[in-house]
């Protein structure tokens, strides 16, 4: 019994430390060849256009209501103390240091991280990637980099568009519904955000957009076999991609605070 | 010249290949024939390089294609065309996108020539006015003959076939069949075919090998198998349910 349990947790382990082994090789060899070769830019601007483009609705959408949602709470809360003024100060803050960068990023997870795992894991299971090979060409140039390249200039841009719409989204029900001073609002807002908030903002995305292309392009990679691994890999893809985010935001958080 | 020695390949519990030793003649077309499953098309992936053999050697022209750095591989993948079992044709692209491609890619051609180089690819193969078409347009056969067109483009010195047929109708197979050989003739490339083609494959194979339990079983000419006392080939080659060879 004590034998078979031994064995298992054996076997996890070294299954846990082979999978994280294979991932950190996917991104480092995933960087080397951003550096040499980063496939065309006509790829590029293609998957900027399906991550960013494609993804614009949908982060109008949450962002819209996100910064209306704390526009409410805000004013809830703040009203407690008659500092209804600073109900801009606390939109803004939690769109950019926080709320912008992280939403986006489970945004685009959801709508863009599981296709990109969906269409190569389609590709790897009818050896679409093997004919690649072949012909002596690297999967990498054509199904990874541009990607990752696309993610990492996508995901700042939709960032900063939720920020901006959801710093409206707020100004709407404080300014317009519950009747805060609109000079107020954004006069708060501009003294107290500075540029460190929007850098940490700027870092954040930029390396969610990394770990959103990175997790997606591997699930895919490592497909496993017919529909149902895809199909696995897909809603393992999405969950990772959403727990990583979500780690690495507290670390920066941590470290950039 | 192809040389497998003494390979090993298990997938978990499971052995596929178990000391395989084949050598594939250069200029020749060598089919490799055996009941579904015994490891035929992990056999092709071993030869180009997709899979790794857990122990053994694998030579093309003289040199190893284990343990090198992934340029030296692809320099000897260079050598290599390949046709897959359902085409492998890039989905979201159309049919001339999909044969250009290795030309786009490998080679610094002008624009004019390589339309008129996959123009011609396609005829050999016996397709016109698909060039806009998507793969999921096609029927099997004319996959199979894009995936043709497409192996054939950058004159490979070795080609390798996986089950070029399997789940055509008799006229498409005898016109695959046929294009194989004749392309053969005027390229004069290697091939190694996997196939399940029984007779037809004696009559385009110069020889054939039978895999069976993940060992070369027998390799002769094609008339010398067809004619094989062995019983487990006897058996394969007659289709019939008593002998060796168990269906469970």
């Amino acid at each position: 019994m004590v034998s078979v349990l031994l064995r298992f947790i054996g076997r996890s382990t070294l299954a846990f430390v082979r999978e994280v082994g294979r991932m950190g090789w996917f991104l480092l060899y995933s960087g080397y060849m951003i550096a040499r070769r980063p496939g065309s830019p006509l790829q590029i601007l293609k998957q900027i256009k399906f991550i960013g483009a494609k993804s614009l609705f949908v982060i109008f959408l949450t962002a819209a209501f996100t910064g209306m949602v704390l526009g409410l709470q805000g004013y809830y809360t703040l009203a407690k103390f008659g500092s209804e003024g600073m109900l801009g100060t606390a939109v803004a803050l939690s769109l950019i240091r926080e709320l912008g960068p992280v939403l986006t990023a489970l945004m685009v997870t959801g709508r863009a991280g599981s296709a990109i795992t969906a269409e190569i894991g389609i590709m790897r299971i009818s050896e679409q990637i093997d004919a690649l090979e072949t012909m002596a060409l690297d999967p990498f140039k054509y199904l990874v980099t541009p990607k990752l390249i696309a993610a990492m200039i996508a995901l700042p841009l939709l960032c900063a568009i939720f920020d901006t719409v959801g710093i409206y989204g707020g100004w709407l029900v404080g300014v317009k519904l519950l009747g805060v001073n609109p000079g107020a609002y954004f006069y708060e807002m501009e003294k107290s955000v500075v540029w460190r908030d929007v850098y940490s903002g700027f870092v954040k995305s930029f390396s969610f957009g990394v770990i959103i292309a990175w997790i997606g392009c591997y699930k895919g990679y490592f497909a496993g076999h017919g529909a149902e691994g895809v199909s696995r890999a897909t809603t393992e893809s999405v969950v990772l991609t959403s727990v990583l985010v979500l780690v690495w935001d507290y670390f920066l958080t941590s470290v950039m605070l | 010249m192809i040389r497998m020695t003494n390979v090993h390949k298990s997938f978990g519990d499971q052995k596929v290949l178990n000391g395989l030793n084949l050598e594939i003649p250069a200029g020749d077309i060598t089919a490799v024939i055996g009941p579904s499953g015994e490891g035929k098309s992990v056999l092709l992936k071993h030869i180009i390089g997709l899979m790794k053999p857990d122990s053994g050697r694998i030579e093309v022209d003289g040199e190893s294609i284990l343990d090198i750095r992934r340029s030296q591989l692809n320099r000897i993948r260079e050598k290599f065309g390949m046709l897959f079992q359902n085409a492998a044709l890039f989905d979201s692209m159309t049919v001339f996108e999909n044969v250009a491609f290795p030309l786009q890619e490998k080679t610094r051609l002008p624009k004019e020539e390589i339309e008129q180089r996959v123009r011609s690819a396609l005829e050999d193969v016996g397709l016109k006015n698909v060039n806009g078409k998507y793969p999921d347009e096609l029927s099997g056969g004319m996959k199979k003959r894009v995936g043709l067109a497409r192996a054939l483009l950058l004159n490979p010195k070795i080609i390798l076939f996986d089950e070029p047929t399997t789940g055509l109708d008799p006229i498409i197979k005898r016109a695959i069949h046929q294009l194989i050989k004749e392309t053969h003739q005027k390229f004069g490339f290697t091939a190694v075919i996997v196939s399940h083609e029984i007779p037809e494959i004696f009559d385009i194979a110069q020889n054939v090998a039978m895999l069976f339990r993940g060992e070369i079983l027998q390799i002769g000419t094609s008339e010398e198998i067809r004619n094989s006392g062995h019983p487990v080939v006897r058996q394969f080659i007659s289709g019939s349910l008593d002998g060796p060879i168990q269906l469970v």
